[in-house]
């Protein structure tokens, strides 16, 4: 076909060829003025839904499943590993339970012992709490800020990839016998090239360094989301709390995680491959430069975990007291000063290492008054519910029980910040109890709470009430049966991190109860899944809004479209869909024949640029198998540094390569 | 001490469940002035800290109580955005409150801390002790050196007297932790730590590391005897003396495999040509309380054990499973066990 056209163009003179060049010209613009007049204001419901879908929708098979940059799909996926990870870990706990429930107990030797708690404590810091977190406001935040996408979705991409497989390696070493085994925290000169032999402190110090670099990702991901990609008129302060939860956290993220991947990727890992002395005191360096460096992230770290469930608990008060919640920038406040003071707490955690004591009066005092921003939220939740009228349903349950669980371990914390209560207290079971009353109460309570209510947005589907209020209990008693009895345990002298204890300390009752207690916690979560696998399937149909909420997340359908919104909202008050009455004022003007979103400015959230969104894209899953290899070849030899960076640089060429470069006409919406 | 006293009735019935076990390892031993400060800020804490939860709780429970009432300021009665000045107020009220009682314990925490710091000025005796994995060393520091005095495991104090305890590390970071008598303090290499202890109670405590040191972390404890001034001048005089000789034959056989065969390459027994160094002194070693720094109570069947395989009670130990032939193993408990 074309080579009869070249040829007829061919014999052709110069100046016909010309001409017919142009009339072909205009032709073409004149059927593609047509299109816009035909694509323009009329352009609604079923049909413009289509074109949507057409546009956004990513390439089939499995090079499109992996090539997607779809939020909703990368959410969910981060989502359910966490959740994997979770269970894993969970059955690490229960596993150190049945060691611990009996004195001199010989089941399982220190050896492995050792490694269970490490892998305990890894994985549910850095590949369940922090990920899942990210994984849940990746999905749900640009719903919440009525926009298609998040900013840089390959970035949001790439960040899943080596989340995976960070938490792939470090599991496939415990398989192989090479997981870590002194600890989630590492401490030099224990984790250095002497005490430490072969690979497993290695393995965990690049697990660290695959899930920062996809933590840090998701964090830039996030905060530019929230601070760009607003619905027009949702100003920051109409922005709803968990969107400001989510911002306060990313940005603690990008302050915080870089110290620690410094610590284990640039001091610890060059002591241990290529014979630095960073830690080794004897040859100048310092061992207790780990652990400043090591909670100058951990500390954060507790509040970054911490932090969105807060804003879970602000977003259930508010749909399930039928108000908005009180003193909404009283709770703002709070998670910012909460997010600036917690970078001035590490020391607590090194009150025993000798220190000048003056100073540490200084991280006391800190330390105790981090307490007051909670107080004020605690406070502004429970003056939400004394003025509005909360329905208990399960998602509001796993906020009281939030409220019963962490107020207790909030004031354990301001025990254990009292210098000479902590020379006590501190690495002792007391300790163990006060970090699960906070990670768990704090965090895990209010995100099953968070699942029960966004499970039908994900899904489509209602979670079963009944097999939700029975798991509730069982997780919440389950819950204090283990944890309770652990602050005894702790005053009657019970160190952590010991695979065993000798009989006739009084330590076999409260640890025979911590046993019975994990179990029924256990069963508790093995319901709560078994109800969303079931639910899956059998649930209700939820329609868009079932809980009769106000945010704009409840504002399209259930599962949400690929492109999110047909049209984009308009907001003019912090709880949307209360005060509009269903019929939300929408924006126009953005392409349906391409992917694209809009940019609001930041403060005022007026309507700013329109943004071209990427394609599903291989490269930054190639570039993440590249990053990942080297990570994990730098295991073995530094020279995997210089000769990796090459097909790193190919992916990342690869990734950024500009294409697309013709002025397409642009149909637009009106 | 009114607060304390209240406090500690409160929570009597609790108590009673460890007083069973004579606080051999506890917090609640209170057999030092440092522990006793402890628990008189605990109990201040948890008074102050209770009375937050119960007035948070009981929000809590006032709210869900009033959940039926009509007047709410809710969606459906369109006044949602409504707040009530009454929680306004309340909410200044709440942050005064959290703010008063948190600076006072705050304050309450450094005085404390204040005090144990004016206390740990005037020490009378002065131990070192050398955290290895996974047993302790301890030197008394005396002026005389011929009083200078090195053993392991366990530490004897006099009660009433002031001691300060300086913790050195030969390997990786320990912690010293005698919960019955003070707060703990880590070992680090390269970094110079003391604790002072005043004991004010006769007794045994025992204090497991407290920082976890590698795989037999769950293995290192202390034995600390507390014991009358007097007693404690007897029992240094007599660790300063060496071992005394062997008697029976078997004992001699022992004596002979000990002090030139491997055991002497790391362990050091006084007046005997066994001077290792690595492992901990032998010289009173049947007089100790606990045999592999708090594994096992000292006896000559755990001795049996330990020295016929230690690598099964304390998996990992540097001491080797040698391997020795039943008469040699009679022989070697023998002479240890002469070593009173």
């Amino acid at each position: 076909m074309t080579d009869i056209r070249a040829d007829a163009f061919d014999s052709m003179p110069a100046r016909e060829r010309e001409r017919a060049r142009v009339e072909e010209e205009n032709r073409r613009l004149a059927r593609e003025r047509k299109k816009i007049a035909r694509d323009g204001p009329k352009l609604t419901g079923e049909k413009l839904a289509a074109r949507l879908d057409l546009a956004w929708r990513r390439p089939p098979g499995i090079v499109g499943w992996l090539a997607t940059v779809d939020h909703k799909e990368i959410g969910r996926r981060y989502i359910l590993t966490a959740l994997g990870f979770l269970v894993l870990g969970g059955i690490m706990a229960l596993f150190m339970r049945l060691q611990l429930a009996r004195p001199d107990n010989a089941m399982i030797g220190a050896e492995r012992y050792n490694q269970l708690f490490s892998m305990h404590g890894s994985t549910m810091m850095f590949l369940f709490a922090v990920p899942v977190m990210e994984g849940v406001a990746v999905y749900i935040i640009p719903l919440m800020l009525g926009t298609r996408s998040t900013a840089f979705p390959r970035l949001n991409a790439f960040s899943y990839y080596m989340y995976l497989f960070g938490g792939l390696m470090l599991w496939i070493a415990f398989v192989l016998n090479m997981a870590p085994d002194v600890g989630w925290f590492e401490y030099t000169p224990l984790s250095g090239p002497q005490y430490s032999p072969g690979k497993h402190t290695d393995i965990w110090a690049q697990m660290v360094t695959y899930t920062e670099v996809a933590a840090l990702a998701a964090a830039v991901v996030l905060v530019c989301t929230i601070l760009k990609a607003r619905a027009p008129g949702m100003t920051l302060a109409r922005m709803p709390l968990f969107a400001w939860a989510m911002l306060v956290e990313g940005i603690m993220i990008i302050f915080a995680m870089p110290a620690v991947a410094l610590v284990t990727t640039v001091l610890l890992i060059p002591d241990r491959l290529v014979g630095t002395q960073f830690f080794n005191a004897g040859e100048g360096g310092d061992a207790l430069l780990f652990q400043h460096m090591f909670w100058f992230f951990g500390h954060p770290e507790v509040y970054i975990i911490f932090l969105p469930a807060t804003g879970f608990v602000s977003v259930i008060v508010e749909t399930f007291c039928r108000r908005p919640v009180f003193a909404h920038s009283v709770v703002v406040l709070a998670l910012i000063s909460t997010g600036i003071l917690s970078f001035g707490l590490w020391v607590h955690h090194m009150f025993a290492t000798g220190l000048p004591r003056v100073g540490y009066s200084f991280f006391t005092a800190a330390s105790i008054s981090v307490s007051v921003p909670t107080g004020l939220q605690i406070f502004c939740w429970l003056a939400t519910m004394w003025d509005g009228r909360p329905r208990f349903e399960v998602p509001m349950l796993y906020v009281v029980g939030f409220i019963f669980t962490f107020v207790i371990g909030g004031l354990t914390g301001v025990i254990l910040a009292a210098v000479p209560l902590d020379l006590q207290l501190h690495d002792t079971y007391f300790v163990v109890a006060h970090l699960h009353y906070v990670l768990i109460g704090g965090a895990v309570f209010p995100l099953l709470g968070i699942f029960t209510y966004w499970f039908p947005k994900i899904t489509g589907r209602m979670m079963n009430e009944r097999l939700g209020k029975i798991g509730f209990w069982l997780v919440f008693f389950g819950f204090h049966a283990t944890f309770l009895p652990m602050h005894w345990s702790g005053m009657l002298g019970m160190p952590r991190r010991v695979y065993t204890y000798p009989a006739g300390l009084g330590l076999e009752v409260p640890n025979l109860i911590s046993t019975v207690g994990a179990f029924f916690l256990a069963f508790g979560v093995v319901l709560f899944v078994v109800n969303g696998l079931l639910s899956l399937y059998r649930g209700a149909i939820a329609g868009p809004n079932p809980w009769g909420a106000a945010s704009l997340e409840w504002a399209t359908s259930s599962p949400p479209p690929v492109y999110n919104f047909e049209h984009m909202p308009v907001v003019d008050s912090d709880t949307p869909l209360w005060d509009t009455d269903g019929e939300l004022p929408v924006v126009s003007g953005l392409r349906v024949d391409q992917k694209e979103m809009l940019l609001t400015t930041v403060v005022a959230a007026t309507p700013d640029v329109r943004e071209p969104v990427p394609q599903a894209s291989l490269w930054p899953f190639v570039s993440a198998c590249a990053v990942g290899l080297v990570f994990a070849a730098s295991i073995f030899s530094a020279w995997a540094v210089p000769f990796g960076l090459i097909p790193c640089g190919i992916a990342l060429i690869a990734w950024f390569w500009p294409k697309d470069m013709k002025r397409h006409p642009e149909p637009i919406i009106s | 001490m009114s607060v304390r006293a209240s406090a500690k009735a409160a929570v009597l019935p609790l108590l009673l469940g460890a007083c069973q076990y004579q606080h051999y390892q506890s917090d609640f031993g209170g057999a030092a002035v440092e522990d006793r400060q402890f628990l008189t800020l605990f109990w201040i804490f948890i008074a102050v800290c209770a009375f937050m939860y119960v007035l948070v709780i009981g929000f809590l429970i006032a709210g869900i109580a009033r959940a039926r009432r009509v007047d709410a300021n809710i969606v459906e009665t369109g006044r949602h955005h409504h707040s009530n000045p009454l929680m306004r107020s309340t909410l200044i009220g709440w942050t005064a409150l959290i703010g008063v009682s948190l600076a006072g314990l705050a304050i309450a925490s450094f005085f404390t801390d204040r005090s144990m710091a004016r206390a740990a000025t005037n020490q009378k005796l002065s131990v070192t002790v050398t955290g290895n994995q996974w047993w302790w060393d301890i030197e008394y520091n005396a002026a005389d050196a011929s009083k200078t005095l090195r053993t392991a495991n366990e530490l004897h104090l006099p009660v009433g007297v002031p001691t300060r305890i300086f913790l050195n590390s030969n390997d990786v970071i320990h912690s010293f932790w005698v919960p019955s008598l003070a707060g703990k303090q880590d070992l680090i290499p390269g970094r110079k730590n003391n604790i002072t202890v005043l004991p004010t109670r006769v007794g045994v405590f025992r204090g497991p590391c407290a920082e976890f040191c590698g795989l037999q972390h769950a293995h290192m404890s202390l034995v600390v005897v507390v014991e009358p001034y007097a007693d404690f001048i007897k029992w240094w005089d007599h660790q300063l003396q060496p071992a005394p000789q062997p008697t029976t034959p078997l004992a001699l056989a022992g004596y002979k495999y000990v002090t030139t065969g491997p055991c002497s390459a790391c362990h050091a027994i006084g007046g005997t040509p066994a001077n290792g160094q690595v492992g901990p002194d032998l010289t009173h070693l049947a007089s100790r309380k606990s045999l592999a720094a708090g594994t096992m109570p000292m006896g000559e069947g755990n001795l049996y054990g330990w020295v016929e395989d230690p690598q099964s009670l304390k998996p990992g130990v540097n001491m080797p499973t040698i391997g020795l032939e039943p008469g040699q193993l009679h022989a070697v408990v023998a002479y240890l066990e002469t070593l009173k």
